[in-house]
């Protein structure tokens, strides 16, 4: 039986609906777990639905539990609980509670790296342990920024709530950054680690929902849009021997193409709509590459002139400047470059550099992509780097 | 409901001309007018100069000049509101930021007295 399966695809779901119930999150994690606990023990198959089983052993389990205590706490949660109906209920309250908790775990009063943490593990179903890996970071660390984080929702009184309309264009955006960086964290690893390809699984299994949960939000949709479309190309992004394929040189065949289908139609509904935001304009980009069989540089070119409208940010910049080299060519790329100010960020000399070997500035090109190494904090990375540097400076 | 302290975060190394402290009290005036009945206790305090501190020692007290901590940002006044959970409080801080021009700390309360 694969209980491991059904815990990863229920405990979000089973949790959000219990801290609706018990309104903590801490006490809906440990009926839940209590619940998973007595499935081990009884289930020999699955039943047809494992996540209403859950609910309901859960809620019973907390009844129980909060009868034994006295607090007055326990009494008013208690009471909360047996008002709530015994049957399954319909989907639409259960997604509700979904998206309450996504608005919940990451509420600006949180700090963000708390909030991807808790994200992960209240509507992934990821353990410490597993996001801790996924973030190289110690477990512990990982542990006690999600034990702070639920201590803090319940002591500051962080509402468990969706926000209203009004307010949506503060709150939609750490959302969208969490499950972005989620994702991100997955692709900057591309020696194919298994926990870490899960993070990219688990990225655009979040923003789908999302975007089931709010259709109408353009932002949501081109987040949906632009990871599809990249995750789309990560199989033909690592070679043979682990190494990383820059986009030109990757095998088209790879590419997943129900994945970018899907993408490019997500893409058109956002033209439709003509209330271009950042990720949609990061969504087209990615269309546009996964377009026909060659890029259309001048068409990149001018998304990221939108773009950078929209983000004036040195990153967005140094990728223009990518752009700006296919069209205009390696020295108006170069020019365009010379002013960004990107500290300890290795992609600005690496770029630098295969701009200098472009223009035949060989020497300025090897001491720029001896920069890039030095910044490179990815392994694939930098071997990818020294391959290019020693393509200039075989000795 | 909750109780949230609002406490205000005011540079004391900042110069203020007449005509900006006039502005500020008349800004903080209408916010408190607004939040009637959403707030229980509220007052601006005088700066740190006229500040002193009561410390335990071995079961006496010592007094010193001067607040807690040197730091540029002093308690400069706050709000103690009552209100359902922190989104509600996170609105009246941002009108308070607002109105003072300085940045508010909100604190939930783990009791009180009136309550």
């Amino acid at each position: 039986m694969d209980l491991d399966g059904v815990f990863r695809a229920e405990y979000g779901r089973c949790v959000a609906t219990l801290t609706r119930f018990l309104g903590d999150i801490g006490l809906a994690e440990e009926a839940v777990q209590d619940a998973f606990a007595t499935a081990l023990e009884k289930w020999d198959e699955p039943p047809p639905n494992p996540g209403a089983w859950i609910v309901t052993t859960a809620r019973n389990r907390a009844i129980d539990r909060l009868r034994r205590e006295s607090t007055r706490e326990a009494r008013h949660a208690q009471a909360l609980l047996l008002q709530q109906p015994d049957e399954p209920e319909d989907v639409g309250p259960v997604r509700d509670d979904q998206l309450r908790m996504i608005f919940t775990c990451c509420h600006p009063a949180l700090a963000p790296s708390a909030q991807a943490a808790l994200t992960l593990r209240l509507l992934g179903g990821l353990e410490t342990a597993e996001i801790a890996r996924a973030y190289l970071v110690p477990e512990a660390t990982v542990a006690q920024r999600i034990v702070r984080a639920k201590k803090k929702i319940r002591d500051a009184g962080i509402p468990y709530r969706v926000p209203g309309h009004a307010e949506l264009p503060d709150r939609l955006p750490p959302v969208l950054t969490v499950l972005y960086l989620v994702f991100n964290e997955g692709y900057a690893a591309t020696s194919g680690e298994l926990v870490r390809t899960d993070l990219c699984r688990e990225a655009v299994r979040l923003a789908r929902a999302l975007a089931d949960l709010m259709p109408d939000e353009p932002e949501v949709i081109g987040l949906l849009a632009l990871l599809l479309l990249i995750e789309a190309r990560r199989p033909a992004r690592v070679g043979p021997d682990g190494e990383l394929v820059v986009l030109g040189d990757q095998d088209r065949t790879l590419w997943d193409r129900a994945l970018i289908a899907e993408g490019h139609e997500l893409v058109r509904r956002c033209l439709r709509r003509g209330q271009p935001g950042p990720y949609q304009i990061q969504a087209a980009i990615n269309a546009v590459h996964t377009d026909g069989t060659a890029t259309d540089w001048t068409q990149v070119l001018a998304l990221y002139d939108q773009l950078l409208q929209f983000v004036p940010t040195p990153v967005v910049a140094l990728n223009r400047a990518v752009a700006v080299a296919e069209v205009h060519g390696p020295a108006a790329a170069l020019a365009a470059v010379d002013d960004l100010d990107l500290p300890g960020y290795h992609l600005l000399p690496a770029v630098r550099a295969d701009l200098l070997a472009r223009l035949g500035r060989t020497a300025d090109a090897v001491a720029a992509y001896d920069a890039a190494i030095a910044l490179a904090a990815n392994a694939t990375e930098r071997t990818f780097l020294e391959t290019r540097r020693a393509r200039l400076a075989p000795n | 409901m909750k109780t949230y302290l609002l406490a205000v975060q005011f540079d004391e190394t900042t110069e203020w001309s007449e005509e900006e402290v006039a502005a500020q009290r008349a800004q903080v005036a209408k916010v408190n007018e607004e939040m009637t009945g959403t707030w229980v206790f509220l007052g601006g305090l005088l700066p740190s100069h006229a500040s002193t501190v009561v410390r335990p020692a071995g079961g006496a007290v010592t007094v010193t000049d001067g607040p807690f901590a040197e730091t540029k940002e002093q308690l400069g006044g706050f709000w103690v509101i009552r209100c359902a959970d922190l989104d509600q409080a996170l609105a009246w801080a941002e009108k308070c930021a607002l109105a003072c021009g300085a940045a508010i700390e909100v604190r939930p309360f783990e009791g009180a007295q009136w309550v």
